[in-house]
């Protein structure tokens, strides 16, 4: 155990700071409707983030794990990884939608509380990315539930996904003083075949 | 009369407020010790406020157990906060902090908590509640004699008054009071789902205790749920340092006995809250039937508290 | 009006209704209905008398005797008497049965065209009327007949539903063993009256501290095993779970609830009123059977699936909490601590209470359940709480109870009962002593530990979640008759514990009354706390109540109008992972378990068989396996059956005498004959 304890204190702190993550010029993907500024501010003290894995190959999985670890160390900024989504806040739904995961995404989706925030992390995610086209996927998670935010990449980098994160909780805003920095441009969302899921009063809670 | 009201409400109102920071501060060691900084000690109240301000999904399976339960595991725990000496020994005695009322308080709580976790149907909730169940049955003995060893030293059950009758002694019996601090640390671990017996940040529903039955819970229950928690282990963090290290225990209701008496419990409760991080941060936890053996240890440790009392 | 009840002609009422009623049942036999409505409601107005008698007897405070001189002559006066104690218990009866005639005002339906009703009536008023005349009996040959009564009444309730056949065998099983119980009785007054030379009561209250020390420890043995038997203590408890299950649930909850407290009646009785400076080892033997009793009782309730089952070996697990609390009286007793032991004696007789209460509550819930689902097995209940609500409600009371959990009654009880054996760790006498109480206090928190764990799987399997079978499916609420005996009990059992000090209060008094007069009794009890040993302990059942009420009151209002008004509940799923939920993914009571009994695998012996049966000529592929998981009952084992077997081998030796011979039996006769004259001449 004293070994144990020598080396904890003699590594150096390798955390990267948080102005490598303000500082970039980053634009975010915002699909979905605005997100309310009293949500935005609400989850910027404190984020539960549910991980979806619908028929992803893992890469983008890997960079949400290194997300904790001791250099990005997201938890710093409020944000945690929950083992349930009745616990969260906002579902990182990462994969290209394999057609016998859509039922359980929807389900997902479902036990999900409102207020909540749909990210579709990785290319994958977004449209099908190298899967594109094949009968085995929906195509995207936006065909099956309604997204707000995408993150593109495939995989995207721990540093990518932090900088979406800060800047969809309007930390970045906050941080120059209201100047978002780089403006998100709202870009239409494909819906069709979502299988008649409108849900009302989605972030509408003040 | 109204002294007496405001002391019970004072204290009714400081252990759910100052319970998330404790939680914050062994969260924020545990980061520390692995190199990260962490989020602030002041994290879990934001999570609280965050959560009271969410809707809740209710499964259509749950009963009025399910939607009880958060109410009544939180309201025993302020029953229990009121019970406990927390500002001091001249808090109003009002029947309920007798070592057996508070102790059975607490497992009321218990109950409703593995009754809601049965309640959905799912698969998680009841394997939670029988290890929970196990793991509480099984600790309750140590618990309870390690209590009434430092009870016997002073001569009496009441929990607010142990700590002046204490002081009082002109012979310290410290080891006694040595082995009846480790029955109750290790009920102190068990009770509060930490390690070895629990792993409460983690994500795989196979490994957990306390977690598992929380696992449907959202919104504002899931809050009262982890606030009651976090409260629960400020309640053991104060007994353990009032009871066990009775030094400063204010015994008259004045500012400078008060103020003493509190920053010697914020004293000891940090020393608490960074022995159990450090705990979770050096030992691995045990596999579900080594556990018994560990809680036998404390039943065991407090007999031979009680027998040198003798 | 009190003095008519009081008076001889009240009490012999208080049998003419019984018998009224069971006379009447069985002449309406014809129709089911009338004799049901006539059994039950003759038993209504007993037990009512009976109530009003109890409570006069009590308030009145002095012992009253009865006794008719007998018609003809070899036949024995008939002595009843009622002390606080009788007045105690015929009071708890009458409640008891009062509650259990009401539900069955409904209940009974359910056997309306498939067995006799008026039977049913005729031995269920027989039994309440006989276990009224056990408590207030005063001469042993009378007590002996009416101690029989009970027995064989309480038999043919048992084997009631005769058509499945484990009933039958399990009321022989009964009968059997409460003959061998009635035999070491009968014993222990034999013995009794050979050295007082009298069958009366009182007097052998006055002499029975002149028996010599070797046959008191034989009296004491014999009384033990004899009403141990009825109360069943572990290891002569094997008649108990089997014959529960069987009985019609009213007569369930009265056989557990007040029939097996007519053996703590009697043990306390003999053992505290008859002798009193027992020798110290009597109360430690009772405190081990006691501590033995209660932790093996709860462990196989844990094991068990078949709801009445499970509320058995409660039962012999709370009678073990009372014989701790009887064990340390004894104790208290012997080392001249007369203040003390009449705090344990109150103990005792407040567990006695509130178990007869909480645990006929629950057997009346489970016969609520079973009637309308149409199956005893936990595994395959579920979601009841949404087809039955009111019965779930007083089922969780009652496990709230029985897990003494404030601010009800079984609390108290085991707060007295701790409080009585942290006394005796206090008194620090001798260190074996103090060791004796030590382990009978880490035996009791283990208990209570444990029942928690079990009413947790019993209510939480029962009535939460998804049902697991169609039976649990359709099954509908219980009708008005059993909710007001169900409900009735639960407020009651709410009452007691909030009225706690006022009730223990009042068992101190009754209890002092077997001790030697002290200035100061250990317990202070006002009607807002119970304080003990000048304040080393004390308790409030008012503010438990209170402060848990105003607390929850509080939390509610706060969190959900408090912070965020507008905050919408969505119902919905339980989360899954995505994949459909069966009723097979939910807990089941054997998953629940299992961890304690391996954890405890050395005293519960559980054993797995699997087999598995394959297609013809193919041994790599089974068409189906089965694995069976069961618990080893070490005293049907170890104990019962080679008694059984040896019962048998020795008869087989004896039948050799009935060799069929005429001869031989002349010569019998014959050498009989010589020993009686040799007999004679010496």
């Amino acid at each position: 155990m004293f070994s144990l304890l020598a080396k904890i204190a003699r590594t150096p702190n390798t955390v990267i700071p948080t102005a490598a993550f303000i500082d970039t010029d980053t634009e975010l993907q915002a699909v979905g409707a605005q997100l309310e500024k009293k949500i935005q501010k609400l989850f910027r003290g404190s984020l539960a983030i549910r991980q979806v894995d619908v028929g992803s190959d893992n890469a983008a999985e890997q960079e949400c794990i290194a997300l904790g670890n001791a250099y990005y160390d997201v938890e710093r900024f409020g944000v945690h990884f929950v083992a349930s989504t009745k616990h969260a806040d906002m579902l990182m739904v990462t994969g290209p939608v394999s057609r016998n995961s859509r039922a359980a995404l929807i389900r997902a989706y479902e036990t999900t509380p409102d207020p909540k925030i749909i990210v579709a992390v990785g290319d994958d995610a977004i449209d099908g990315g190298i899967f594109k086209g094949s009968y085995a996927i929906e195509g995207g998670v936006s065909s099956v539930i309604p997204v707000d935010f995408n993150i593109p990449g495939d995989p995207p980098s721990p540093k990518d996904m932090i900088c979406h994160l800060l800047r969809i909780l309007g930390a970045v805003e906050e941080k120059n003083g209201g100047n978002p920095g780089v403006h998100p441009s709202p870009q239409p969302s494909p819906r069709e075949g979502r299988g008649g899921n409108t849900p009302k009063g989605r972030n509408a809670a003040k | 009369m109204i002294t007496s009201t405001l002391l019970i409400i004072a204290q009714a109102v400081l252990v759910p407020a100052l319970s998330p920071l404790c939680i914050g501060i062994i969260r924020k060691t545990k980061a520390v010790m692995q190199n990260r900084i962490g989020a602030s000690i002041f994290q879990p109240y934001r999570d609280l406020n965050k959560l009271f301000h969410k809707d809740e999904v209710v499964s259509t399976d749950a009963t009025f157990i399910f939607r009880a339960a958060p109410f009544i595991v939180f309201a025993t725990t302020l029953v229990v906060a009121v019970s406990i000496p927390l500002l001091g020994t001249f808090i109003p005695h009002l029947g309920t902090s007798d070592l057996l009322a508070v102790l059975y308080t607490l497992a009321l709580g218990t109950f409703f908590l593995a009754l809601g976790g049965i309640d959905v149907g799912g698969p998680f909730g009841g394997f939670g509640a029988s290890r929970e169940m196990t793991l509480a049955s099984l600790a309750e003995a140590g618990l309870l004699l390690s209590l009434f060893a430092v009870a016997r030293i002073a001569g009496t059950t009441d929990l607010i008054s142990i700590p002046h009758a204490l002081l009082a002694l002109t012979h310290p019996a410290l080891l006694t009071a040595a082995l009846a601090f480790f029955g109750f640390f290790v009920a102190l671990l068990v009770e509060n789902a930490r390690y070895p017996f629990d792993n409460p940040a983690t994500h795989l529903e196979l490994t957990m205790v306390h977690e598992a039955m929380l696992i449907e819970y959202s919104g504002k229950r899931l809050g009262l749920m982890e606030w009651a928690a976090a409260n629960k282990l400020f309640i053991f963090i104060v007994l353990g340092a009032n009871l066990f290290f009775p030094w400063g225990v204010a015994a008259t209701l004045t500012a400078r006995t008060i103020a003493l008496s509190l920053g010697l419990l914020f004293v000891k409760a940090f020393f608490f809250c960074f022995a159990i991080a450090f705990l979770e941060s050096t030992v691995a936890k045990l596999r579900l039937f080594r556990l018994p053996d560990l809680l036998l240890l404390s039943f065991i440790a407090s007999c031979v508290a009680i027998i040198f009392t003798l | 009006m009190t003095t008519f009840i009081l008076s001889q002609t009240g009490f012999v009422s208080l049998f003419a209704i019984f018998a009224t009623g069971a006379i009447g049942a069985l002449l309406l036999s014809r129709s089911d209905a009338a004799a049901n409505w006539w059994g039950n409601l003759f038993a209504i107005i007993g037990s009512l008398w009976g109530i009003a008698l109890g409570a006069a007897a009590l308030a009145g405070n002095q012992t009253l005797s009865y006794s008719t001189t007998p018609i003809l002559s070899p036949l024995p006066a008939l002595d009843f008497s009622i002390d606080n104690l009788s007045a105690l218990f015929i009071l708890l009866i009458s409640s008891i049965a009062l509650l259990a005639s009401v539900y069955a005002l409904e209940y009974v339906k359910h056997f309306y065209g498939r067995y006799s009703i008026g039977a049913l009536g005729f031995f269920y008023n027989l039994f309440i009327a006989s276990m009224l005349l056990v408590v207030t009996a005063s001469n042993a040959i009378v007590f002996l007949m009416v101690w029989e009564l009970m027995s064989l009444t309480s038999y043919f309730l048992v084997i009631y539903d005769r058509a499945e056949k484990k009933n039958t065998q399990a009321g022989l099983q009964y009968f059997a063993m409460m003959q061998l119980g009635t035999i070491f009785v009968a014993g222990a007054f034999i013995l009794l009256y050979h050295f007082t030379g009298s069958f009366d009561f009182d007097a052998m209250r006055a002499t029975a501290f002149q028996i010599p020390t070797l046959w008191q420890g034989v009296i004491f043995f014999a009384a033990l095993i004899g009403f141990g038997i009825k109360s069943g203590i572990v290891p002569l408890h094997i008649w108990l779970p089997d014959a529960h299950p069987a009985a019609p649930s009213h007569v369930s909850a009265l056989m557990s609830g007040v029939m097996i407290k007519t053996g703590i009646y009697m043990l306390i009785r003999v053992l505290v009123d008859f002798f009193p400076m027992p020798p110290l080892w009597w109360g430690v033997v009772v405190l081990a059977v006691g501590a033995i009793s209660s932790v093996l009782g709860v462990l196989y309730a844990l094991t068990e699936h078949n709801l009445k089952r499970l509320l058995a070996y409660h039962s012999i697990e709370n009678i073990g909490i009372i014989l701790l609390g009887l064990g340390s009286a004894l104790m208290f007793s012997s080392l001249s601590m007369p203040a003390l032991a009449a705090l344990a004696l109150a103990a005792s007789l407040f567990h006695t209470i509130n178990h007869a209460t909480f645990k006929s509550l629950l057997f009346l819930g489970a016969g609520s359940v079973i009637s309308k689902t149409h199956t005893d097995n936990i595994e395959e209940y579920g979601g009841l709480a949404h087809r039955m609500p009111q019965t779930a409600l007083f089922f969780l009371v009652g496990s709230m109870a029985i897990s003494a959990l404030p601010p009800f009654n079984g609390f108290f009880s085991e707060w007295l009962t701790f409080q009585s054996l942290f006394a005796g760790i206090n008194s620090g006498v001798s260190s074996l002593t103090v060791s004796a109480f030590l382990l009978a206090a880490g035996a009791l928190a283990l208990t209570g530990g444990l029942a928690l764990a079990c009413f947790v799987k019993a209510f939480g399997v029962t009535f939460l979640a998804r049902p697991r079978s169609p039976h649990a499916e359709h099954a509908k609420e219980s009708g008005f008759f059993m909710q007001v005996g169900m409900g009735t009990l639960a407020l009651s059992t709410l009452a007691l514990g909030i009225f706690s000090g006022k009730v223990a209060g009042i068992l101190q008094t009754i209890s002092a009354s077997f001790f030697a007069p002290v200035d100061a009794p250990a317990l202070v009890a006002h009607t807002a706390a119970l304080s003990v040993q000048h304040g080393f302990a004390s308790v409030s059942g008012v503010a438990l109540f209170a402060l848990i009420a105003i607390a929850l009151f509080i939390t509610f209002v706060a969190s959900t109008y408090g912070v965020y008004r507008r905050q919408r509940v969505v119902l919905g799923r339980t989360w899954d992972c995505g994949a459909p939920l069966t009723p097979r993914m939910e807990l089941t009571a054997t998953g629940f378990s299992r961890t304690i009994i391996m954890i405890f695998k050395r005293v519960l012996r559980p054993q797995l068989h699997v087999a598995a049966t394959y297609a013809e000529g193919n041994t790599y592929a089974p068409i189906s396996r089965t694995a069976e998981f069961s618990v080893t009952d070490i005293f049907r084992e170890y104990l019962y059956q080679p008694a059984a077997a040896l019962t048998l081998k020795v008869s087989e030796l004896i039948k050799q005498i009935q060799s069929g011979n005429i001869n031989a039996y002349f010569l019998y006769t014959f050498l009989a004959l010589i020993g009686i004259l040799c007999m004679t001449l010496i």
